[in-house]
């Protein structure tokens, strides 16, 4: 059966947890969506702007000195980081744009915590002269300062949000608050597959161009299917798209991996499937930090794209089903993949996709040379390279004084 | 009877509008949250919601946000507001309502709150992240102990959903007067007459109307279709006005006096 099912759920997960205000508007984007889906003009004109506009279809790239670095399976690198804007954001903003289009909307909004899906939001407005707004934590502002510049040169407004721990989450609440005050001339783009039914579906109905690309791309290239994929999971919306056209493909594993941030106390990570217990935010019912009373943990990763307390519900049930697997990886191991992709293959990847490259650590032993890797590579690491740099020199600047 | 339906029954037998206040349990604490409660029950206000702090209050404004985040400094749980909820029914007789985002019920267990509330004496509960379908147990659970879950209908409501809301709907009806998240306003707009309108001429349960809400000029205002009004920010914003808990509880029941 297609999930998710006509309410929103993925098993038990998934639903619209949201105030009746919002009950229609999600209706609305519900049937256009579904009028779209069914539209081949509508997807001709998405993969126009795909193509040219962002570049797609992305690079499947042997990543050699990689593979030989291992001395074990084959290992791939899916370049969502040679997209337009630098990661795979724009695959959704692209096609959200278009149906905010068709619904006759004059105005997006947006969240956003690295500033990625910010960009790309950005972006899109500009490209189909649509007003943008943006809502961005108070504190992720101070940390993404240059993604700030970026969406304010391409005309949108950048909203600081200053409650609650002033990050992705209360950004997200701040836009929610936004959307239901103006509903008649707005549509709400979400960045990733999370929020109410149909967000986290056609969220991956865009993204899922990225696994359609690597099947075939893959199978091109050595004829077989991979056995092993790999993705990080934040919201989630890379790892789903990369997942989705393999779901049926049982000797595929696939496997999700979170933001393990320093360790696993409480607000010290992001770990939501790893560590969290099913619970509703953001109008949906999905795996979330949490404490014993039901109020939300705040998040820790290095890296802002992870940096979030909930999960996609979709990866909720792929993780009860058994389907996909999930684990984590810490700070510091996301950071050591960071200048192993660098120093090997002449890549920064961007910090949430070094934290799949650095479950290569834990996977690569148990394969052998017949088997095949494929990583997404979600994004390119320009953004982080100030981050890292101070992470990385702290001690030798120290020294140099 | 459920104390909310026999209150209604009273207001439209007096002919007179229902006063329902909503504050936020815990600020600036549970036993200053005790003495406005029965502050508000002597100034002659009709129900009492009383709301659970929580993390991300996403149908609410700054004023109640703010409310919920010092509540929740403060260690309130949802525990802590349904002993306050149990203490004051043994203190007054008005009907207490519950006002509680969805996780922080989902994480005690429906079943375990449904207990709590109905030994407490909550007599409605209001959940503003859930709607109608996401509720069809969860509403039918509570109609068994005692308790009405209250729904919402917004101006961009479709007839539809107005007609299988008002077939499940019980005690009242929160009527949102705008299209948009709580926080004081100064009249009554034109969508939120054309709402009461609607609604009242395809059901008998009573219709409160709520957000924006906080002159007695407005609940004059808002004609005969609506059985009561809801006021939440206004009082809130005098809370968070701060001093001692007796200086308080006055600010608010010389706000409440312009009612009567």
């Amino acid at each position: 059966m297609e999930l998710p099912d006509r309410n929103g759920y993925f098993g038990s997960f998934g639903g619209r947890f949201v105030p009746e205000t919002l009950m229609s508007a999600l209706q609305e984007l519900d049937n256009s969506y579904q009028h779209c889906k069914d539209d081949p003009g509508y997807w001709e004109e998405l993969y126009y702007y795909y193509n040219n506009y962002s570049g797609r279809p992305t690079p499947l790239y042997y990543a050699g000195r990689l593979t030989e670095r291992y001395g074990k399976a084959k290992i791939y690198l899916k370049r969502e980081d040679l997209n337009h804007t630098g990661a795979h954001k724009i695959n959704n903003t692209l096609g959200q744009a278009l149906l905010a289009k068709r619904m006759g909307k004059s105005r997006v909004i947006a969240e956003t915590g690295a500033g990625q899906h910010g960009v790309a939001t950005a972006t899109v407005a500009t490209l189909f002269g649509l007003e943008c707004v943006i809502y961005m934590g108070e504190e992720d502002m101070k940390r993404q300062e240059l993604n700030v510049f970026r969406m304010k040169l391409l005309g949108a407004k950048v909203i600081p949000v200053t409650s609650g721990s002033k990050t992705l989450k209360d950004a997200t609440n701040e836009a929610m608050r936004d959307w239901v005050s103006n509903l008649e001339t707005t549509h709400y783009i979400i960045g990733s597959v999370v929020g109410p039914h149909p967000y986290p579906a056609l969220v991956r109905d865009f993204q899922a161009v990225i696994g359609s690309e690597t099947r075939a791309q893959l199978l091109a290239a050595t004829r077989k299917l991979p056995d092993y994929l790999l993705a990080c999971v934040g919201g989630g919306s890379n790892a789903i798209g990369f997942f989705h056209h393999f779901l049926e493909d049982r000797q595929v594993q696939l496997i999700g991996i979170e933001a393990g941030g320093r360790d696993f106390d409480p607000g010290n990570h992001a770990a939501s499937l790893s560590s969290g217990r099913p619970g509703v935010l953001h109008g949906s019912l999905s795996f979330l930090l949490q404490d014993q009373n039901g109020q939300v943990s705040p998040a820790h990763s290095i890296s802002a794209g992870l940096d979030y307390p909930g999960v996609g519900p979709e990866h909720a049930y792929l993780k009860q089903s058994g389907r996909a697997k999930y684990a984590a990886v810490s700070d510091e191991e996301a950071l050591q993949a960071f200048e192993l992709l660098a120093e090997s293959e002449g890549i920064i990847p961007a910090l949430e996709s070094a934290h799949a490259l650095a479950y290569l650590e834990k996977l690569m032993p148990l394969t052998t040379g017949e088997n095949i890797v494929a990583v997404c590579l979600s994004g390119r690491g320009d953004k982080d390279v100030a981050e890292v740099s101070s992470a990385f020199s702290v001690g030798q600047e120290v020294e140099k004084i | 009877m459920n104390a909310i339906d026999h209150k209604f029954a009273l207001l439209k037998t007096g002919q007179r509008k229902g006063i329902i206040t909503y504050l936020t349990a815990g600020d600036p604490d549970l036993q200053a949250t005790e003495a406005i409660v029965l502050e508000m029950a002597c100034r002659g206000v009709d129900m009492v919601e009383l709301g659970v702090p929580f993390s991300d209050p996403v149908a609410d404004g700054p004023v109640i946000q703010a409310a919920s985040k010092r509540s929740l400094e403060k260690g309130v749980t949802l525990d802590g507001v349904l002993k306050l909820v149990g203490n004051l029914k043994s203190r007054i007789e008005i009907p207490l309502l519950l006002m509680s985002y969805y996780n922080p019920i989902f994480c005690y267990g429906l079943t375990k709150f449904i207990e709590s509330a109905s030994c407490s004496g909550v007599d409605g509960v209001i959940v503003p992240d859930l709607p109608l379908e996401e509720s069809e147990t969860f509403s039918r659970d509570l109609k068994k102990a005692g308790i009405h879950l209250i729904y919402f209908l917004a101006p961009t409501s479709s007839d539809e959903r107005i007609k299988a809301t008002v077939k499940r709907a019980g005690g009242f009806i929160y009527c949102v007067s705008v299209a948009g998240v709580t926080g004081a306003r100064d009249d009554i707009p034109a969508q939120a007459h054309k709402l009461l309108k609607k609604v009242s001429s395809m059901t008998e349960v009573p219709l409160a109307l709520g957000f924006g809400i906080s002159s007695p000029e407005q609940v004059k205002s808002i004609g005969k279709r609506g059985s009561a009004v809801i006021i939440g920010s206004a009082i809130m914003k005098l809370v968070e006005q701060g001093g001692g808990r007796e200086e308080i509880t006055r600010r608010v029941g010389t706000f409440l006096e312009e009612f009567n």
